[in-house]
């Protein structure tokens, strides 16, 4: 792993333009900062995570403010950037409450989106120079 | 697959995986700290399973 090469620190638009790379597409942000390993490891590993969470039938919540604990759900959905849009587009993730494994899939969708969003951290960490 | 058990382990494998990434640089750091995250995942699921199981409700 070329770490060295992304030790630099950028300036602060590539900073916050890389935090946007890495919400949309998660590990798109440590490929570019050169941390090739991590950037595939989570390119891999988040959205087959979100994928799982489709497959056991989860819910991608919609944002309701009148429910604060379905908004939260679904800022952690959103977390994952691109493939909740894709999957949103595509009409998966409408969840079926009398599956067995809802609140599994559930799990599964919210935590691939919050896991993101700390890949994000380590990613705006990484090119402020700090790691 | 779609058992509780199984689907706790692929959740603790993700999981695991992910953080062991994020936390450790070299390769063989995040292999042990992934298997010692995903050990104690599934050890602390079974064990709070075990330790849920008298209760009535």
């Amino acid at each position: 792993m070329s770490a060295e090469t992304a030790d630099r620190v950028r300036s602060t638009r590539d900073t916050y333009l890389i935090c946007a790379v890495a919400w949309a597409l998660p590990g798109a942000g440590h490929l570019w900062l050169r941390r090739r390993q991590k950037g595939l490891v989570f390119l891999v590993t988040l959205p087959l995570m979100f994928l799982f969470g489709l497959w056991l039938e989860g819910r991608l919540f919609p944002f309701e403010l009148t429910q604060p604990l379905v908004a939260l759900a679904a800022f952690a959905d959103i977390g994952l950037g691109v493939p909740y849009f894709l999957a949103k587009a595509m009409g998966a993730g409408a969840g079926r409450v009398i599956a067995q494994t809802f609140e599994y899939g559930n799990a599964f969708l919210i935590v691939s989106g919050l896991l993101n969003m700390l890949v994000v951290l380590d990613a705006f960490d990484v090119a402020q120079g700090r790691k | 697959m779609t058992t509780h058990f199984g689907v706790m382990v692929v959740f603790a494998l993700f999981v695991s995986v992910v953080f062991a990434t994020l936390m450790r640089d070299d390769p063989a750091d995040q292999l042990r700290l992934g298997i010692r995250l995903f050990g104690g995942l599934v050890g602390g699921g079974v064990l709070a399973g075990w330790l849920l199981y008298p209760l009535p409700f």
